[in-house]
């Protein structure tokens, strides 16, 4: 039993962790390349809705249940496109127009949520505000013609797997590579340090803060698909705060793709015990207090803070953040 | 220097109405798009609803005093560079200890809204303390403590029999008591937040000195900012910390004071609210809106605080008015429109040096013909409007 217990706990884990990772990966490409992008929220809510509408329209169509992973990669996809296409507003104004980069991140947090309500009801009717996600997402032994088991191994891998879980590894290393291996990255951060350093050696700040902003809406959009199909009751128009924890996971891990892994797996192994707590044997129940699964809803919460209170002294941002960059300025 | 103040103020205020005038036609094409045949009538309920009756003008101001709060918690943290969107947080804290104060100390509801400002103190009082003394970002902390802050008031009010309204002769025990059963008014009829016969004269129940008291502390708020000494500091340490640190100013004391505040006026928002007796506190695991709604209305007023009070009544006008568009339209289009009126004020940095442009000419053509229109010499008000 507690093999099961175990085991679902670690799938649960990397089932929460991948949204936070490819979210936070994103901010950390924005933010890198100078731009503080408080709009993942809003990124993830768009990536989420479009590749949930993709979603929908497939299986309606009857093309999804024949080709299922097929169908969740141009999911994928579909989230990955609507989240560069929404970060460009933040992009457009926050580097072309030289606005305050945490007003116009505000009202796309507000703009995104609210237009997917608008537009859910209009396609699917007025009060139809959740797009159901269809059941052939899920990945199971039967794709890859194995007879499902329930040993250890099966529940771990089969539990909840879904595509996006190999995408963001690959995505992460992805990432690695990029920052630290590439020129491309190499000049990202050092537009996010020094930007007029960066322009007197020719390198096009407008251009690569452009790019920093649209890989944090690639990313940002296909974590809004990977947090859809892990709380699994269908897209209701949110993303319950996740872009605003993954830019807390960002902070947390240092603006560092290997630190944001950890971090994000911190945070949801936490998550996960908080919801587990009932079928935890040596975790204290709290018989005598009322409804005390909020003592272990806070859990994830109160650990993160104190793990950064330990840590902050080591935390560094990139140090033009939030600068808009003015050619002509000093 | 007077007519330099004038000029920022009327540029300012140019740019967010611009940004508005805007906003709204970008919602009435959304209309147009969503469904064509009632987008006419749709955008005359959503311009007109606010002050088409009395009861609804009530609804107005009812709703503006919680948001009123938040947006100056939000707008009075920005001025000193801080953003604390930890608003909701707080909010919910003060709500809690306000409705703790009357349920269960039976006190009356002045006593109830100071406990609701203690709560909001004591929860923008961690991330101030977190960042000055610990470096860590004011951001992560207080979205952190918004979801402890929720967890922890559901906790507590679960754990607290009297709060709920099943004790008070309600079915229902997902929400808290309702003041204004006639159980309750029995065991503390001060509880709510009085009317002064203004419920009579509108002729609603929702309306009550909730809205004045919110904007008695948005004017002691500019006050405080503009007029003394420590409001000084507080800016000056916004503008350049280690500018301040240098001229003296305690600039960690600063962040620390300047996030309790912002959490406190954030508190006495809940307090305003769940107290006014048409509220109950409802427990549910997500994190309510209001304290995300003031981050656009402070941004709405570029953070200044007089300003906070026309943008709260006007952000609560339209969406009293977001109401009435219902069932042809989903009320989110509020939220669209909002949206993208921010958006837009967050392109004001153009939009008011082509105001300050049109400005100038106008009064520059006006001193060349020799009208007696302009109050002053055309060359010192440009030296104001180049001082932006």
């Amino acid at each position: 039993m507690t093999g099961n217990v175990i085991a679902d706990i670690l799938s649960g884990t990397i089932l929460f962790a991948v949204p936070l990772l490819l979210v936070a990966l994103g901010g950390m490409f924005s933010e890198r390349s100078g731009v503080i992008n408080i709009a993942l929220e809003g990124i993830m809510v768009i990536g989420a809705l479009f590749s949930c509408l993709f979603l929908r329209m497939v299986d309606a169509s009857g093309f999804g249940p024949a080709h299922p992973q097929l169908s969740v990669f141009f999911a994928i996809l579909a989230a990955a496109l609507s989240g560069v296409l929404f970060s460009l507003l933040l992009a457009f104004a926050s580097i072309r127009l030289k606005a305050d980069q945490t007003i116009g991140g505000t009202a796309l947090n507000m703009l995104a949520p609210a237009f997917a309500i608008v537009l859910t009801w209009a396609i699917q009717g007025q009060g139809q505000t959740t797009i159901l996600i269809p059941n052939w997402v899920r990945i199971t032994q039967a794709n890859f013609g194995v007879t499902a088991g329930s040993g250890f191994l099966e529940r771990f891998f089969f539990k909840s797997f879904f595509m996006t879980t190999p995408i963001a590894f690959l995505l992460l290393i992805a990432a690695i590579v990029v920052l630290y291996k590439t020129r491309l990255g190499l000049r990202l951060r050092a537009c996010g340090e020094h930007p007029q350093a960066a322009d007197s050696v020719g390198i096009n700040v407008y251009k690569m803060r452009y790019l920093g902003v649209g890989i944090s809406g690639f990313l940002g959009g296909i974590g809004g698909f990977a947090f859809t199909v892990a709380a699994g009751s269908g897209f209701q128009s949110s993303v319950a705060g996740y872009g605003f924890l993954a830019l807390a996971v960002m902070i947390f891990g240092n603006w560092k793709p290997l630190n944001i892994l950890g971090a994000s797996l911190f945070f949801a192994l936490f998550k996960i015990i908080g919801s587990y707590a009932g079928s935890i044997p040596f975790l204290p129940q709290f018989n005598g207090v009322k409804s005390s699964e909020y003592i272990y809803l806070m859990l994830p919460y109160i650990v993160t803070m104190i793990v950064l209170i330990l840590t902050s002294k080591k935390s560094r941002a990139p140090k033009s953040e939030g600068i808009p960059y003015d050619k002509g300025g000093r | 220097m007077r007519n330099r103040r004038n000029h920022t103020g009327l540029i300012n205020g140019t740019a967010s109405l611009i940004s508005i005038a805007l906003g709204l036609i970008f919602g009435f094409l959304l209309l147009l798009v969503f469904n064509a045949s009632f987008a006419v009538s749709g955008f005359n309920n959503l311009m007109t609803t606010g002050f088409a009756s009395s009861e609804k003008l009530a609804k107005v101001f009812y709703q503006s005093a919680p948001l009123l709060m938040t947006g100056l918690s939000v707008a009075f943290a920005f001025k000193t560079g801080l953003f604390n969107i930890g608003a909701t947080g707080q909010y919910t804290l003060g709500a809690f200890f306000a409705l703790m104060g009357v349920v269960q100390f039976r006190l009356p509801w002045w006593m109830g809204l100071i406990l609701g400002m203690v709560g909001g103190a004591l929860l923008g009082l961690i991330p101030g303390v977190c960042k000055a003394l610990f470096n860590v970002n004011e951001v992560i902390t207080s979205i952190m403590f918004n979801w402890i802050a929720l967890f922890a008031v559901n906790l507590s009010i679960n754990n607290m029999p009297l709060m709920l309204a099943n004790a008070w002769g309600a079915i229902n025990k997902d929400r808290t008591a309702a003041l204004t059963s006639s159980k309750f008014m029995a065991y503390n009829p001060n509880a709510t937040i009085p009317k002064a016969g203004l419920d009579k004269l509108l002729g609603s129940n929702y309306m009550n000195i909730g809205v004045f008291i919110a904007i008695l502390v948005a004017v002691i708020i500019w006050i405080v900012m503009n007029r003394t000494t420590f409001g000084y500091e507080l800016k000056a340490c916004g503008y350049n910390r280690h500018a301040s640190n240098y001229a003296g100013i305690n600039a960690k004391r600063n962040i620390i004071l300047s996030m309790t505040i912002s959490g406190a006026l954030a508190g006495i928002g809940g307090g305003l609210y769940y107290l006014s007796g048409t509220a109950q506190y409802t427990l549910v695991k997500s994190l309510l809106g209001m304290g995300f709604n003031g981050i656009p209305v402070a941004l709405l007023a570029s953070s200044n605080p007089i300003g906070t009070i026309f943008s709260a009544l006007f952000v609560s006008y339209i969406q009293v008015g977001g109401d009435a568009l219902q069932p042809e339209y989903s009320r989110e289009i509020i939220d669209i429109i909002i949206a993208a009126i921010i958006y837009l004020s967050a392109f004001s940095l153009l939009m008011r040096g082509w105001i300050a442009k049109r400005l100038l000419r106008n009064q520059k053509d006006n001193t060349n013909m020799g009208d007696e229109a302009p109050a002053e010499p055309a060359n010192e008000a440009e030296s104001g409007v180049k001082a932006q």
